[in-house]
């Protein structure tokens, strides 16, 4: 898809949502639903945050870590990609607590999310390190730069371009992830449109509600990644740029 | 003691049966999904003024949480007259947001396709339904087999998504057991290892899989 054809989309989202919201019936809805998108979007910044980190961390660790590391890195990024999103969130909500470490429900969502994501992110990373051409690691090794060098300064930068794309795919996965949240007791949007929905039977302006606000913010993430990529692939001769 | 043997296999046998349960939902699930992005992937390329809708509809279904979607067709398909039960309405939200997925699998298994095979068929005077049964389907299909098994392992992960409207499946089960017991610790656990393991095999099947049609593509 285009990023014009995004654009357009997320455009007509939010007009539908602002038509909406003219009528009674929806926008006695508005103001709680959004209190909720708030917390999802607070918990989607700060577990999209740790799974960068944890994935650059673990796809570091994986490839030129000393070997205890690299175990503890493919541990880590099997058993995250291996088990349910919803039965880590569970696994750290009530039976984290019995081996007497109790994290509030909030602290969960972004640990348990930015560690799953992370999890697939760090393949990306891996993949993407993988696919700046050897000659520029040979290049390095002429300059007598050390590993670390290399890494930082040429090799890095290289990939970034290539590691955007897929981030942007992970970033949107993570966003719709925190829906599970409203099941480990967070007011976020998906919880807020069941409490309601509870209360009052108007399921239909509420979910069609929730649903356009997801879409609006995934096309936000979309839309800026797609941006973001063209601008960091400015100047750089690549073939599917610009 | 924080974790009780005995316990664990007490409730070993319930999470087993319902194991069977998330096992089910993944194969019917799946089986929407494959079918379904199938048919997506097909109109899109035979009718061609379709493609722009059927864009737009697999973003909306792919840029929206599937957790809303199984509670939209749990919750608002009743209001049109459309009373699913919880297992049936949770396989199809879990099949049409896959389907979405698949869908742009094969399109690109179809887009993989020499242009010369189109035109092939076209000069030997084939219809389009014998041209994707006979000539583009059989061709596509095996170079994606290994992405859709990498869908059909993330779908069975979210099953457990199917416990928020009720759906006796593992999650669900390991919920019941927790509420009635306050052990969560067992429970939990044994539902993540399960899942664990199932992937780790399915990754595993999907690799052997891959070899053995990339060693038939090669020969």
């Amino acid at each position: 898809m285009g990023i014009r054809t995004l654009v357009a989309m997320l455009f007509v989202s939010l007009a539908v949502i602002a038509v909406l919201a003219t009528q009674a019936t929806y926008r006695l809805f508005l103001p709680g639903l959004l209190q909720g998108a708030v917390l999802t979007m607070e918990i989607a910044i700060l577990g999209s945050l740790l799974a960068v980190i944890m994935g650059v961390l673990a796809a570091l660790a994986r490839m030129y870590g000393p070997a205890p590391l690299r175990w503890l890195a493919t541990v880590y990024v099997e058993i995250f990609r291996g088990t349910s999103a919803l039965v880590q969130l569970f696994w750290l909500f009530f039976v984290l607590p019995q081996f007497g470490v109790t994290l509030d429900a909030f602290l969960v969502a972004v640990l348990a999310l930015g560690l799953n994501v992370g999890a697939y992110g760090s393949e990306c990373v891996r993949g993407a390190i993988q696919s700046v051409a050897r000659g520029q690691w040979e290049a390095g090794t002429a300059l007598n730069m050390s590993r670390a060098q290399m890494l930082r300064r040429i090799i890095l930068p290289q990939a970034f371009i290539a590691m955007i794309p897929p981030w942007g795919n992970l970033f949107i996965e993570l966003l719709k992830s925190t829906a599970l949240v409203s099941l480990i007791t967070l007011s976020d949007l998906a919880f807020k449109a069941q409490q309601m929905n509870q209360n009052t039977f108007k399921t239909i302006p509420i979910f069609t509600l929730v649903l356009l606000m997801y879409l609006a913010m995934s096309l936000t993430v979309s839309i800026g990644m797609r941006l973001l990529e063209k601008r960091a692939s400015l100047g750089l001769a690549r073939g599917k740029a610009a | 003691m924080i974790w009780d043997w005995s316990f664990a296999l007490e409730i070993l046998p319930v999470l087993a049966r319902a194991a069977v349960i998330s096992i089910e939902a993944t194969l019917l699930g799946f089986a929407i999904a494959a079918s379904l992005g199938l048919v997506l992937a097909v109109i899109r390329i035979a009718v061609p003024w379709t493609g722009w809708t059927i864009s737009v509809l697999v973003e909306l279904i792919r840029s929206t949480p599937l957790l809303i979607q199984i509670f939209f067709l749990y919750f608002v398909f009743p209001k049109f007259g459309l009373v699913l039960d919880a297992f049936t309405a949770g396989v199809m939200a879990i099949g049409i947001h896959y389907a979405a997925y698949c869908s742009e699998v094969y399109r690109a298994g179809f887009d993989n396709i020499h242009r010369g095979q189109w035109e092939a068929s076209i000069a030997l005077n084939l219809s389009s339904w014998t041209t994707f049964r006979d000539i583009i389907i059989p061709q596509a299909i095996p170079p994606i087999v290994p992405a859709l098994g990498n869908y059909l392992v993330a779908l069975f992960k979210e099953t457990p998504l199917l416990s928020a409207i009720a759906v006796l499946e593992l999650m669900q089960t390991a919920k019941i057991i927790g509420s009635e017991t306050f052990r969560y610790t067992e429970p939990i656990t044994l539902v993540g290892l399960f899942f664990l393991a199932m992937s780790l095999v399915s990754a595993a099947l999907i690799r052997a899989l891959e070899r053995l049609l990339n060693r038939r593509n090669t020969r």
